[in-house]
């Protein structure tokens, strides 16, 4: 029987993944929806990473107003779901006294928009916040409360978290259809959601966070009529070696269209510089080019000159989901009944997350939708200890525990085969999914090592053949047949 | 966590630590090899063609062959073997080193040692040190894995194969895939000549009328899921995107695009690099910058033959065995590479007894001389029937040739002995 | 009848010119030293070549079994050499240098392990 559920989240990105947990603290039957084989797959996977410092949009923006929120929140959030985040600072480096002047405009803002203990900075303050700076730097500004987080970890996080307080996630379901059932206006009118493999289910409520496709979503429903335009960022990592990695992220003096390409210190130790800004017509152009590669390390190297392109690892694209006049459009329909718009969440949309989950449960609240609190809500998820984080004394617990845990499978990260079998069991099947989870894959080889470890375990835990694992689903499938006779004359 | 002592701990169980483990055990050493995989034998495991062995055996081998001969010849000797484990961390303590592992079956094992070999190999460079653009699809494997996949576990990886730089992994993986039923569509090399001997040109391409692609390069990937096709230019001042561009569809690219000796454990414990290896700087013993550390094989520099590879590391054991004698090392004088020379290994020349060296030539051609001079004094001369970058040259100096003893100096940072490889002035025809 | 090769004999390479069908009076061109002329007289007549490859194998341990030819077997032999290796499937316990198919094609050549595989 197709189940009917009190709400359902399409798109299971960072905004989606947020609004399904928070709304799974009531006692409401919700189900997320994601087109990938997995959670974060989209615009959320190849996001920089930078929680804002709430300086860099006006004061009469919506998006300003969460992102000083969603900032405030994400202690508690680290503290509950155990996601890499450093609250290292944001620093802008101004290089003149025009650019200055931009700065001095950025400080107004952030003062105005309530960003807590930002300062404007002389160079020899910028120097000994960040001792990498060009020299050439001459003031800028300091934002104490940015920091840096691993997007799609973050998601990992909320989903579970959300599944674990009894949301229904369904992976691979695309919506391509939408029926209406019961009147309009009365209490029994529902959605009918089809997928395009042919499976279906019902709602009550529909939230929008599709992304870049919330455009074509809302057109399903017969909503409201609007354009996300993709806006394509490249940005290059380096190795975990590299000398250019900083101790806060450094920003240059944004232009009226973006923040600008920036040098960034993860979490996990490596460095991402970029991204770059292109308008393109095409929702699923994640390909790099050769003349961005100049233009990001050009401005890399001039903010931190010791940014070298021998240390790159690997680079990528992602996709902004823009609106037209740059802020978020979170609202409900004027058009559709039940149905909300969560749509244009382009930066600071990552910072902004667990501020939109909290304005959508009061959209959905106002919208007559009864919240009850959940008492059996926990807020925690258990932590999964990684290997290379562990101290020599905790790696021996580790290992005496579960043994699998003194399997080393990536080389590079240092992952163990205990977090690969975890990523499995939480539900992250394929190569990607398993490489954003664990990090097996994404240090310097690439995965030239730890692949066929992967597969194998995968093979060992799921049981799919060698030829239905995928790198991230679809037709993205590793290797094609076993070797056999008659293919080869 | 388990606690255990030895003289000598061999890093990496492939072709390079067994052979310093059965030299240094042969000599009297306590000695463990701890190796990651569940195996020993290394990437010789997967290396199924023949090739291997000429040197060290007077026959023609298989890699397994190979290998499975280097773990006989620890028959009769008491080495420990540690496989399935990996090392993480190495320290240095008072003269004493220390060395985690781990394993899923040993837990956590501390050893105890006066002396680390490094063996642990190398590692492929892949797309990301290639920086081709364009979309991020599967179907890109490095050469190795891709043997890796088809020769042990028996997959094909696609049918329609395009195989980027043609060194001789490429090339032998171009003829692997052919008779696995694949299609290989092309081998895109950006030198102006391969990269590989010429037996695998003949045997792996021209055999099956594989096109060799030479000053070109791919310009871009395409494919969402799978790959579908890439660009190729030829390849110009800057960039390539150049007139004779063209596409060719695949579902498989392999890339062979050199390898990279891999020292992260090693940088981590102190040790210094070399810029153009990308191994350890080693003296005349194959000691690095941290006493009581050595390295050998592939893990020091990249070697076209195992053979060699089992030669510096049996000479690489012997030192070991000195040092743990207390055989002192006595001078040293410091070797570098000259002209058309890319590196030297060992970097330094010891007073006493046989040196052997091995080089990598930047140039290609015949009649080149080998030329080591003291001070600027000429102390060996050797023709060379034929150079080229892929294949490495070795020699021997003794340590007692008139000319060298005669011209004793050490100290200072100048290079006291140079390398180099010198084309002859025409000499009529 | 005319064929271009490339001396494998050693790393030089030169490029031979082979002409004559007659196997008495075949002549090379474009060699350097006496062993291009019988490397090319050999591949012109009858080229042949070292094979390896693998052999499923019922094992926990590997799915393929490593195995070569003995000596060079000609190429026209190859596809169906690989045909009949492909559609084996061998049993542990193997050990290196057991012969895996005797006499191939009635032509004296043996299909030989390569690896040791314990039961």
């Amino acid at each position: 029987m197709m189940k009917r559920y009190d709400v359902v989240v399409i798109g299971a990105g960072v905004s989606g993944a947020a609004i399904a947990r928070r709304l799974s603290a009531y006692r409401l039957s919700i189900a997320l929806l994601e087109k990938e084989i997995d959670v974060s797959f989209g615009v959320s996977k190849a996001n920089s990473g930078v929680i804002h410092g709430g300086f860099h949009h006006s004061p009469d923006l919506l998006k300003s107003r969460l992102e000083i929120q969603g900032n405030l929140m994400y202690d508690k959030l680290q503290r509950e779901l155990h996601f890499p985040f450093r609250r290292c600072g944001i620093l802008v480096a101004a290089f003149s006294t025009e650019e200055m002047r931009i700065v001095q405009e950025l400080y107004n803002r952030g003062v105005a928009n309530g960003a807590i203990g930002i300062e404007l900075c002389n160079g020899d303050r910028m120097h000994m916040l960040e001792p990498k700076l060009n020299s050439d730097v001459m003031g800028g500004l300091f934002a104490p409360g940015g920091g840096i987080v691993e997007p799609y970890r973050l998601v990992f996080s909320l989903v579970e978290s959300a599944v674990l307080n009894g949301v229904d996630l369904h992976t691979n379901f695309d919506v391509a259809g939408v029926e209406k059932s019961g009147k309009t206006g009365s209490e029994d009118r529902e959605y009918v959601l089809h997928g395009s493999d042919g499976q279906s289910i019902r709602g009550r409520w529909v939230i929008n966070a599709a992304g870049l496709f919330a455009d074509r979503i809302s057109g399903l429903f017969g909503a409201e009529d609007f354009r996300i335009h993709p806006r394509k960022g490249e940005e290059f990592l380096l190795d975990r070696e590299a000398s250019a990695h900083t101790g806060r992220v450094i920003f240059p003096v944004p232009n009226p269209v973006s923040k600008g390409m920036l040098v960034i210190p993860t979490v996990e130790g490596t460095t991402m510089i970029g991204p770059t800004a292109l308008e393109t017509d095409d929702k699923e152009d994640l390909a790099t080019s050769s003349e961005n590669f100049e233009k990001v390390f050009y401005s890399a190297r001039r903010l931190i000159p010791s940014v070298s392109e021998r240390d790159i690892i690997t680079s990528f694209a992602g996709l902004r989901p823009s609106l037209e006049d740059g802020d978020f459009y979170i609202a409900r329909s004027e058009k559709a009944e039940r149905f909300v718009q969560v749509a244009g969440i382009q930066s600071p949309g990552l910072t902004a997350a667990p501020a939109i989950a909290e304005y959508v449960k009061d959209l959905l609240k106002q919208g007559g939708l009864e919240l009850t609190e959940d008492p059996d809500y926990q807020g925690e998820i258990p932590a999964v200890p990684r290997f290379r984080s562990m101290s020599l004394h905790e790696q021996d617990a580790a290992v005496k525990a579960d043994p699998a845990y003194g399997n080393i499978i990536c080389r590079c990260e240092n992952v163990s085969e205990a977090e690969v079998v975890a990523a499995i069991r939480r539900g992250h099947t394929s190569l990607d999914g398993i490489k954003f989870y664990t990090r097996a894959g994404m240090g310097r080889c690439q995965g030239g090592f730890c692949s066929y470890k992967i597969l194998q375990i995968l093979r060992r835990e799921t049981g799919l053949p060698w030829e239905k694992i995928t790198k991230r689903g679809r037709k993205s499938w590793i290797v094609r047949e076993r070797i056999s006779p008659a293919k080869t004359s | 966590m388990k606690h255990t002592e030895f003289d000598a701990v061999v890093i990496g169980g492939g072709a390079s630590g067994l052979s310093a483990a059965a030299e240094m055990s042969r000599g009297g050493a306590s000695v463990a090899v701890v190796e990651r995989e569940e195996t020993l034998g290394g990437i010789l495991n997967q290396c199924i063609h023949n090739g291997f062995g000429l040197h060290q055996y007077n026959e023609e081998l298989t890699g397994p062959e190979y290998a499975e001969r280097c773990i006989r010849d620890l028959d009769g000797l008491s080495v420990k073997v540690f496989t399935g484990m990996t090392v993480t961390l190495m320290e240095t303590e008072e003269g004493t080193q220390l060395l985690y592992g781990f394993s899923r079956e040993s837990g956590m094992v501390r050893f105890r040692c006066r002396a680390i070999v490094l063996a642990m190999g190398c590692r492929e460079r892949n797309r990301g040190n290639l920086g081709t653009p364009g979309t991020r699809p599967s179907g890109i494997f490095t050469a190795g894995l891709a043997q890796r996949l088809v020769n042990i576990d028996g997959m094909v990886p696609g049918r329609e194969c395009v195989i980027v730089g043609s060194g001789d992994i490429g090339l032998i993986m171009a003829r692997r895939m052919t008779w696995i039923g694949a299609r290989v569509r092309g081998v895109i090399e950006i030198q102006p000549y391969p990269a590989g001997i010429t037996r695998n040109i003949v045997q792996c391409l021209r055999d099956f009328d594989i096109p060799l692609y030479l000053s070109h390069s791919i310009t871009r990937i395409y494919g969402k899921d799978r790959i579908s096709g890439v660009d190729v230019a030829p390849v110009r001042n800057a960039g390539g995107e150049a007139s004779g561009a063209f596409h060719i569809p695949c579902d498989t690219l392999l890339l062979s695009v050199g390898l990279v000796p891999e020292n992260e454990i090693s940088r981590k414990a102190g040790v210094r690099l070399h810029p153009e290896t990308g191994g350890p700087v080693v003296d005349a013993r194959y000691m690095t910058s941290v006493t009581g550390i050595f390295a050998c094989g592939n893990v020091l520099h990249v070697h076209d033959l195992v053979d060699y590879a089992s030669e510096e590391a049996r000479h690489c054991g012997q030192a070991v065995l000195d040092y743990l004698s207390g055989v002192s090392a006595g001078e040293q004088l410091r070797v570098g590479a000259g002209r058309n020379v890319k590196y030297v290994v060992p970097g330094r020349f010891a007073l006493t007894g046989k040196n052997r060296f091995y080089l990598r030539s930047m140039i290609t051609g015949t009649g080149a001389r080998l030329c080591v001079r003291l001070g600027g004094i000429e102390v060996l001369r050797r023709k060379l029937p034929y150079v080229q970058p892929s294949e490495m040259i070795s020699f021997d100096l003794a340590a007692d040739e008139d000319a060298i003893s005669s011209r004793f100096t050490t100290g200072g940072d100048e290079t006291d002995l140079e390398v180099s490889l010198e084309i002859p002035e025409k000499e009529g025809a | 009848m005319k064929k271009d090769l490339i001396c494998i004999s050693c790393p030089i390479g030169c490029r031979l010119t082979v002409e004559g069908e007659n196997p008495e009076k075949i002549s090379v061109s474009g060699n350097r030293c006496p062993r291009g002329e019988i490397y090319g007289r050999e591949e012109a007549l009858a080229p042949s070549r070292m094979v390896t490859a693998t052999v499923a194998i019922e094992s926990e341990k590997l799915a393929r079994l490593p195995v070569k030819t003995d000596r060079p077997i000609g190429r026209e032999h190859i596809p169906s050499l690989l045909n009949q290796l492909y559609a084996l499937e061998l049993v542990p316990p193997v050990y290196c240098g057991d012969i895996i198919l005797d006499d191939f094609a009635e032509s004296g050549v043996r299909i030989l392990a390569t690896r040791t595989i314990e039961a």
